[in-house]
């Protein structure tokens, strides 16, 4: 019998998108105060849908504690402008910042931007190589680079910024590129922002396991979740954090959710129907082995306020949660150690994994 | 109907210039706070709200300034994607203007117009892009696309870009749809996009402009709302108004159509002569005798840490035939050899050191106004009266608190003299600045 010590607590993120931006500040304060560990925002091509980066940006002030992560691409973005935005991202929101990596396997957004359209192996090479050169140029700063030295007239320290000098790799499907760097930004608060990325893009011969923070993992069904999870975890090890995805209906205002009308999800993730109650427990059992779990609700402010009010708190008391913590970062929730600076001129040589 | 007479407006408006790379900003006070923390924007932004300024502007930055081949050490340096620092302000603020500066050159049009679309529906309509242009390889040796665009080439892509921006703005028959598809196929990009957002409260992000050529002021008067101009000086200002009247009616827009913002700093004091001896504190610490050689260093393309700032100007003769892109756009393609020569001669014609003549160079002796409280409101109150601006663009030289006795002492002052709004007009920057809903693009799916 497991007891709340006994436990690893998890974390749970909630998908805003369904708020746009009309509804964005509302719903972010109510996701905090319901307890969630970290809001994300989708980057869909649906009309009337805002930069998703932007909203993760306009959610960072109002909050203390809730932990901003929006969905960014890869393939039709330039690296060094969304490690800006991103690095930005993080000082507006306290070190609360994450960055889902997305590789947008769609003719339009290519034609958008006047590229050619890539699919297959070509999405992972792109979201890898923008992966590194984010990473890159976030510690192309030393955390003590700004030394503001009155005596010398020295705003910097011109030893503790570096180039990134990143190449895309032999045999890259894209076109090749190459990134010069320092930023223009003094490094994260956080380092390095914690980066999400679909399961499906990470593993051998995709994006490197050690690229990223935490894969999000999605099964057709809630019963093939749990064993798909475990499937992750033996494929890529202990270092990556498991996000399970997971779409929700819940009863709610007296209509069980069966009955609701809700719109048929094409998201891929596994589809929770039923009551609060069946929710927890399904919960509670995918936290054994997932560090978290996504929600996103059919129709946000409707299952928000029956998460807030019945299944989060059970949550917490059974020890399956684990306590936000106000001005707390992103990597802290993930379970993340500081993040070693690849550049560092001061720390021993420990060029640690490249994180 | 487009009226042939400029109109003043008897009025006066501020917006701030909060910088991240240069010189103007001390750091070396005390009381001088971080560049890059959330909380010194928040400060400057609900300070100048407080004084009911137009905008906050941000700067772009693309690639960090080299000093001799590594990153220059001295100024101000690193700051947050204009944007990104934007929409978060947002947040934090109800009327003021977010003036995001975006470059033509590394951005696509669809995405760019898509993300200042976002800033505007989300900020309630008070973004504003203020349209800047790069050519230089040094600097698209960050991006994908590398350098690509010659200088000639820059204001015509520019132009393109900002065409097809409206385009993408206007492509919403309503407030709710639909989209209709924007087509653009240039000698640079292709773009075909169906837009995804609506227009917002203001209908579109407002477009500023700081080009200063005759290229760049037509550009400015086909295509912007708001000059952000490099003319503070009453005369000056007064002539520049004159120009952008006649290319603004040439270019079929009305007299009134361009507004008018010169970059500017203010230093005050309860009386002028504090005003005068702030201004000296300013200076000094703006240019240390470090700053001075390195800028010399710049143009001479060498090292002259052997030289006392406060002695003559180098004998010797620079090294490089022309100064490199690498300090910034600002300094491309000056002659070297030429500039040392004149500068040579006039310091010594001037007596002056290399510190002094180093300040007199790079101080913003045009922009600045300096004076007691109720001097510096009575010589603005001038500018209003004729209309010689619209407003002015304020660069502190303190952060974050380098708005506070400029909000606190000069802004009543202008309030006193019914120059300066009392109140925001509307919700949205367009309302605020008092600019016109602007015409629909005719046919956004005509190429």
């Amino acid at each position: 019998m497991s007891t709340s010590e006994a436990r690893k607590a998890g974390f749970l993120a909630i998908e805003l998108d369904g708020a746009g931006h009309e509804n964005l500040a509302t719903a972010v304060l109510a996701a905090e105060s319901a307890g969630f560990h970290a809001a994300s925002f989708k980057d869909t091509p649906e009309a009337g849908r805002t930069n998703a980066l932007q909203r993760a940006a306009f959610a960072g002030p109002l909050t203390r504690t809730i932990a901003v992560v929006p969905e960014v691409d890869t393939v039709y973005t330039e690296p060094f402008h969304v490690s800006t935005q991103l690095a930005s991202l993080d000082y507006v929101s306290g070190g609360r910042a994450g960055w889902i990596a997305t590789a947008a396997e769609s003719p339009e957004a290519a034609a958008a931007v006047g590229r050619s359209f890539a699919q297959g192996e070509a999405l992972a090479q792109e979201a890898a190589a923008s992966i590194e050169v984010g990473r890159r140029l976030w510690d192309s700063w030393e955390d003590d680079a700004v030394i503001r030295d009155v005596a010398t007239g020295r705003y910097i320290d011109v030893d503790k910024l570096h180039y990134a000098d990143y190449e895309t790799p032999a045999g890259f499907a894209g076109t090749a590129y190459s990134v010069k760097g320092p930023s223009i930004i003094p490094r994260p608060l956080q380092g390095q922002l914690p980066v999400l990325a679909a399961a499906s893009l990470v593993g051998e011969g995709l994006v490197p396991a050690d690229a990223v923070d935490a894969v999000l993992v999605s099964a057709p069904t809630p019963e093939l979740l749990s064993a798909e999870i475990v499937d992750v975890r033996s494929r890529l090890g202990a270092s990556v954090a498991i996000v399970a995805e997971l779409d929700v209906v819940l009863d709610s205002r007296g209509q069980s959710a069966a009955s609701r009308q809700v719109p048929p999800s094409e998201s891929g993730h596994a589809r929770f129907v039923g009551s609060a109650t069946a929710l927890t427990e399904l919960l509670d059992s995918l936290l054994q082995d997932a560090d978290g779990v996504r929600l996103h609700p059919a129709v946000l402010d409707v299952d928000l306020e029956e998460l807030s009010r019945l299944v989060l708190p059970e949550l917490r008391r059974r020890g399956a949660l684990r306590a936000p913590v106000q001005d707390g970062t992103f990597r802290a929730v993930l379970g993340l150690a500081p993040a070693e600076n690849r550049f560092s001129t001061t720390a021993a040589a420990t060029v640690a994994a490249g994180k | 109907m487009t009226r042939e007479i400029f109109q003043p407006s008897g009025q006066i408006q501020f917006g701030i210039f909060f910088q991240g790379v240069n010189s103007g900003t001390i750091w070396k006070a005390a009381e001088s706070g971080s560049q890059t923390d959330f909380e010194s924007f928040r400060h400057i932004a609900q300070t100048a709200e407080r004084g009911k300024f137009a905008a906050f502007f941000l700067g772009e930055g693309l690639r960090l300034r080299e000093h001799l081949g590594r990153p220059h050490a001295l100024d101000v340096v690193g700051r947050p994607d204009a944007q990104t620092m934007l929409a978060a302000l947002a947040a934090v603020t109800r009327n003021i203007g977010l003036v995001a500066t975006q470059n033509t050159t590394y951005n696509d049009p669809a995405d760019l117009a898509h993300r200042l679309s976002s800033l505007d529906l989300i900020s309630g309509g008070r973004a504003a892009w203020n349209i800047v242009t790069t050519d230089n390889a040094w600097t698209g040796a960050n991006f994908r696309r590398g350098g690509y665009l010659d200088h000639a080439d820059r204001y015509k892509h520019a132009e393109a870009f900002v065409e097809t921006a409206k385009r993408i703005w206007d492509s919403w028959e309503t407030a709710v749809g639909p989209a209709r598809r924007v087509f653009h196929e240039g000698q640079h990009y292709t773009v075909d996009v169906t837009p995804r957002l609506p227009r917002s409260a203001q209908y579109r992000p407002v477009l500023f402009q700081a080009g200063d050529s005759p290229d760049g002021r037509d550009f400015a008067a086909r295509q912007a709302d708001v000059i952000f101009s490099a003319h503070p000086k009453f005369d000056a200002a007064v002539e520049f108004r004159r120009d952008i009247v006649a290319r603004s009616i040439a270019a079929g827009r009305g007299a009134n159509a361009v507004q008018i913002m010169p970059a500017s700093e203010f230093i005050l004091g309860a009386t002028d002569q504090e005003a005068q001896e702030k201004k000296a504190w300013v200076r000094s610490l703006q240019i240390g005798p470090q700053q001075a050689i390195a800028y010399l260093e710049q143009f001479w393309g060498r090292e002259l840490s052997s030289y006392d700032p406060d002695g003559p100007l180098p004998e010797i003769d620079p090294v490089v035939e022309e100064t490199s892109e690498t300090r910034g756009s600002g300094f491309h393609g000056a002659k070297a050899r030429q500039l040392a020569d004149q500068w040579r001669a006039e310091a010594k014609d001037k007596g002056l050191s290399i510190r002094q003549f180093v300040i007199s160079k790079t101080a913003r002796i045009d922009s600045t106004f300096t004076g007691s409280y109720t001097a510096v409101a009575d010589h603005l109150a001038q500018y209003a009266r004729v209309g010689a601006v619209d407003g002015f663009n304020i660069s502190p030289w303190l952060i974050p608190t380098g708005l506070d006795e400029i909000v606190n002492h000069l802004v009543p002052e202008l309030q006193e003299r019914g120059v300066y709004p009392t109140e925001y007009r509307g919700s949205t920057l367009r309302e605020n600045l008092g600019l016109e809903t602007p015409a629909r693009s005719e046919d956004p799916a005509q190429v």
